[in-house]
């Protein structure tokens, strides 16, 4: 019997995506060109996962078995709209950041995962509790590639922002290949392996 | 020429795997051996043709006359579960071998992004029918070299020694990353098929 706060808690860092659960890869590697935008990302993950999980566990008795699999994502991407919408109407600068990845929030294998391993099994509390414990942490992780990529690529911290940081200092030459895709791929690489090395 | 260079940006320089970072998914999942990549190539393929072709035809002709485009993301991945199922059962029935050489990367190409992405980016870039449909394979047959290329490197780690750590989709990863640096090259060849008009 697993407690209410290791339901949250496990997301963290015994479950954390996208380096332990390794889901969801194409927005960790296209929206972390900068902080911000992972961190943007990731909220619009956690709102979309959360309230999936919370109607698929309320749903769970009603869903025939044989259907259960489009119901759930004609679930997720109602929310998917939902965020699509509110982004647009309050963030539009976030919303034309993260382009096409805000619809591809419905095929986030992540969020389809938890409804079919652990939404559509368990209580709406606890439903709740793991979509926001994995939605956090895979947003932390989104967060956390997104600064390195951008203090190595651009030298800069939060840039978009009025808290932005120049972290070398002005006069830093910007290791470019951080913020293209090849940096992407070998950043979340070498990330990954650390990850292993700190787990074992 | 203008459909060439369209295509030849869709295969190499914004490759849909290595540049555009969709599909990575299946991508890290079945580029571990040759054959499977070829299947999952093909599958892709064939899909990604009929769901770019019938999406658009839904965006023209149902959903902007009824002025319900925001409900395209929810129309969109039904479409395409519904067709993924449904070629699947055509295929079992028509083309068994066939069937039986993309029977298992079907399911699994329902959550592939790049086939829901490349349909929401045909109607986003406002291409016309013809640049829909080039459009649609360049970015599939792009999906697939990248796939195969990838799978003839990853086949060879079996023999390689790696840092324990890195061993699985870590390596994966950082070969993909040395596998776009080396698309990076194809940069400017649009330019270049342009400039020749």
């Amino acid at each position: 019997m697993v407690s209410l706060a290791g339901e949250f808690t496990k997301g963290l860092w015994k479950d954390i995506p996208p380096f332990r659960l390794v889901l969801g890869l194409c927005p960790t590697l296209a929206v972390t060109k900068s902080c911000l935008n992972g961190l943007g990302m990731g909220m619009a993950t956690v709102f979309v996962l959360v309230c999936s999980n919370i109607i698929v566990s309320m749903l769970r008795k009603v869903i025939p078995k044989k259907v259960r699999l489009a119901s759930y994502i004609v679930i997720i991407a109602s929310f998917v709209v939902i965020v699509e919408l509110l982004t647009q109407a309050y963030v539009y600068s976030l919303y034309q950041a993260l382009g096409i990845f805000i619809p591809l929030i419905v095929v986030n294998c992540i969020i389809l995962g938890r409804a079919e391993a652990f939404a559509s099994k368990n209580t709406v509390v606890r439903s709740a509790l793991d979509g926001l414990g994995i939605g956090v942490g895979f947003m932390l992780s989104l967060g956390f590639l997104g600064a390195v990529r951008e203090i190595l690529g651009k030298g800069t911290l939060f840039e978009g922002s009025q808290y932005m940081i120049h972290v070398f200092g002005q006069s830093f030459e910007p290791f470019t290949f951080m913020v293209e895709a090849p940096g992407a791929f070998v950043c979340l690489g070498l990330l990954l392996g650390i990850m292993n090395v700190l787990g074992d | 020429m203008e459909y060439l260079v369209l295509a030849i940006t869709a295969i190499l320089i914004k490759n849909i795997l290595l540049a555009e970072y969709l599909g990575n998914c299946p991508f890290i999942g079945v580029s571990k051996k040759m054959d499977t990549a070829i299947g999952m190539g093909m599958a892709v393929i064939f899909t990604i043709a009929l769901s770019s072709t019938i999406t658009w035809a839904i965006q023209k002709y149902a959903l902007v006359p009824l002025d319900i485009v925001y409900l395209q993301t929810v129309v969109f991945i039904l479409v395409i579960a519904a067709l993924v199922q449904l070629v699947e059962m055509f295929l079992k029935k028509a083309a068994p071998p066939l069937y039986k050489a993309l029977g298992i990367f079907l399911p699994l190409i329902t959550t592939n992004c790049a086939v829901l992405g490349i349909a929401v980016l045909n109607i986003r870039r406002g291409h016309t029918f013809i640049e829909m449909l080039v459009f649609s394979i360049a970015s599939a047959v792009g999906f697939t070299i990248a796939l195969i290329l990838i799978a003839g490197l990853r086949e060879r780690f079996e023999i390689t020694h790696i840092p324990r750590p890195l061993q699985g989709t870590a390596i994966g990863l950082v070969t993909a990353g040395l596998m776009a640096l080396a698309f990076f090259g194809f940069a400017g060849v649009d330019s270049a098929l342009k400039a020749l008009q």
